[in-house]
């Protein structure tokens, strides 16, 4: 199908437009749907950088004194702002200052917000504690629910002797 | 094959057709995004740290064990390489279009490491620090990943991978992070597209979380009607349930596509066959062809011998065409700049050379 516009180019660009049930349909190529795009005011068209930083999670009031303080990473300096134009984190450590606001990001393009594949060697030992830490924390929830709270005390006390481990080894990672 | 081979010779190993499946599968791949721990990701660092990271890749590669699994190989920097040497790698398949383009790290800071028998590439400070690749013909995404996976783990004796133990390995884009694994295929199916059937199939597929792609261009008229098919997430599921996914979506789009044929064998026999060799006749003696006419034809053609309509011919002969009639190689060959005319000669010309002698005795 060649391009509405131009008639040159192969239509790369189906565009749908529905007005009061009355439905109006282009195809055109790619340089004239740019155009046809500033022409309509349609804005920026959408791509894959722009959909990941639209997928944050919304800022928490009480995580940013201020409210109005962007997110940045302290290590490499990205700010929010620049994932939001590139899609791309700067550094590991940017995993940990955008940390909660990228979880509802992995729940829609992962399904998941846990890794459950290849550990390298020289993490397996941490990785292995911090599995443990988090399936007692999850039974110190189930515990608490069930105002079991003695069992609830003993593994506050077994997460804190971990944690501690842990926290010799060099941290819990994010 | 040294790297420095690899970019004169239009063949790879992976066009081999002596392989599971090449009637419909042409390759498998598996590529693994890996980045150093206390460094910024590529698009974020200095010249200084991105020469530090080919610096400790490098020193990574000589590990005896590495070696002794993968060979010497040498780690090269995208600099070394002359601008139509690059493009012969991406025409290849061997380096992303991506690894050339991008500007932000300076050519000089680029590595990139091939083995000798080309399965194995890895490019240093693409959007990740490292994407470690492996290319098999056919289908053969198990061997593809066990390969990768077997020089991740080599290189991180040496190399400290930045790693969280909640969510896995981390990686420039969140799109990537968890296993850093993509794993994917490439398909030809030519049967599927003349019956019209080809973007139902492909839309449930990606319900089934894998992506699809055209090969060249991203219309739905893939040139070439060749498609890539590859996993969508990466964290949450194990390297083994990503790569055991894949391959069973692809042996079902497998068994579409040669019900097509038979189908279009059992119902338009005349028609295809026709299709087919006019396909070949054309190729074989056409002094003016242009680069998208050359892959439709080529498709055809495969897809003539796929369905046992023309003798004489591999699938090998095919891909290695595939990768002739780019404009990259007819630059190459010729070793300086072409006119649009003089690529459709020079095309057809080494079209009708590499058919010389191939007798269509169907």
């Amino acid at each position: 199908m060649l391009c509405e516009r131009c008639k040159q180019h192969p239509a790369s660009v189906h565009y749908t437009e529905v007005i009061n049930n009355q439905k109006r349909q282009m195809n055109l190529c790619e340089a004239c749907a740019r155009e046809a795009q500033k022409a309509f005011g349609l804005g920026p068209a959408l791509n894959l950088q722009n959909f990941l930083a639209g997928l944050m999670g919304p800022v928490i009031a009480a995580e940013t004194p201020g409210g109005k303080q962007r997110l940045k990473c302290e290590s490499c300096g990205l700010t929010e702002e620049m994932f939001g134009e590139q899609g791309l984190l700067g550094c590991a450590d940017c995993y940990r200052y955008f940390g909660d606001r990228l979880q509802p990001l992995f729940r829609r393009i992962h399904g998941s917000v846990r890794h459950t594949g290849k550990v390298p060697q020289r993490s397996r030992k941490n990785y292995l504690l911090v599995q443990e830490v988090d399936r007692l924390r999850a039974e110190l929830h189930d515990a608490v629910e069930k105002e079991e709270f003695e069992r609830a005390a003993e593994l506050r006390d077994e997460i804190r002797k971990l944690e501690e481990r842990l926290g010799r080894r060099g941290g819990m990672g994010t | 094959m040294s790297l420095k081979e690899a970019v004169h010779n239009p063949y790879s190993p992976w066009m081999d057709h002596a392989a599971p499946e090449t009637d419909v599968v042409i390759s498998s791949r598996a590529r693994l995004a890996r980045n150093l721990a206390n460094f910024s990701f590529p698009h974020q660092m200095s010249p200084e740290a991105a020469e530090q990271v080919v610096h400790a890749v490098a020193l990574a590669l000589r590990d005896p064990e590495f070696s002794a699994r993968f060979g010497e190989v040498e780690l090269v920097r995208l600099a070394e390489l002359a601008p139509v040497e690059r493009w012969m790698l991406v025409e290849k398949h061997l380096i992303s279009p991506g690894f050339v383009t991008a500007e932000r790290t300076g050519h000089q800071h680029k590595g990139l490491v091939l083995s000798a028998d080309e399965r194995l590439s890895i490019m240093v400070n693409e959007e990740d620090h490292l994407r470690i690749q492996s290319l098999y013909p056919g289908l053969q995404l198990a061997a593809a990943a066990r390969l990768a996976d077997e020089a991740d783990g080599l290189l991180e004796k040496t190399l400290d991978f930045a790693f969280s133990d909640r969510i896995g390995y981390l990686t420039a884009c969140p799109t990537n992070v968890g296993t850093g694994l993509r794993a994917s295929v490439m398909l030809h199916l030519p049967a599927l597209v003349l019956l019209g059937r080809v973007k139902d199939i492909l839309t449930a597929v990606t319900r089934l979380g894998l992506t699809v792609r055209g090969l060249f261009g991203e219309g739905t008229e893939s040139a070439g009607h060749l498609f890539q098919l590859s996993n969508q997430v990466t964290l949450g599921h194990s390297e083994a349930d990503i790569v055991n996914n894949l391959e069973s979506i692809t042996r079902q789009v497998i068994d579409q596509e040669r019900t097509a044929r038979e189908q279009l064998q059992k119902q338009m026999p005349v028609v295809i066959r026709d299709r087919v060799s006019r396909a070949f006749g054309i190729l074989r003696h056409a002094y003016v062809l242009s680069s998208e006419e050359a892959m439709r034809l080529l498709s055809d053609v495969r897809l003539g011998v796929g369905m046992g309509l023309l003798k004489g011919l591999t699938p090998r002969l095919l891909s290695e065409l595939m990768v002739k009639t780019r404009s990259t190689y007819l630059v190459k060959t010729s070793g300086r700049q072409l006119s649009p005319p003089e690529r459709g000669e020079l095309r057809a010309t080494l079209v009708r050379q590499a058919l010389q002698g191939v007798k269509n005795n169907s």
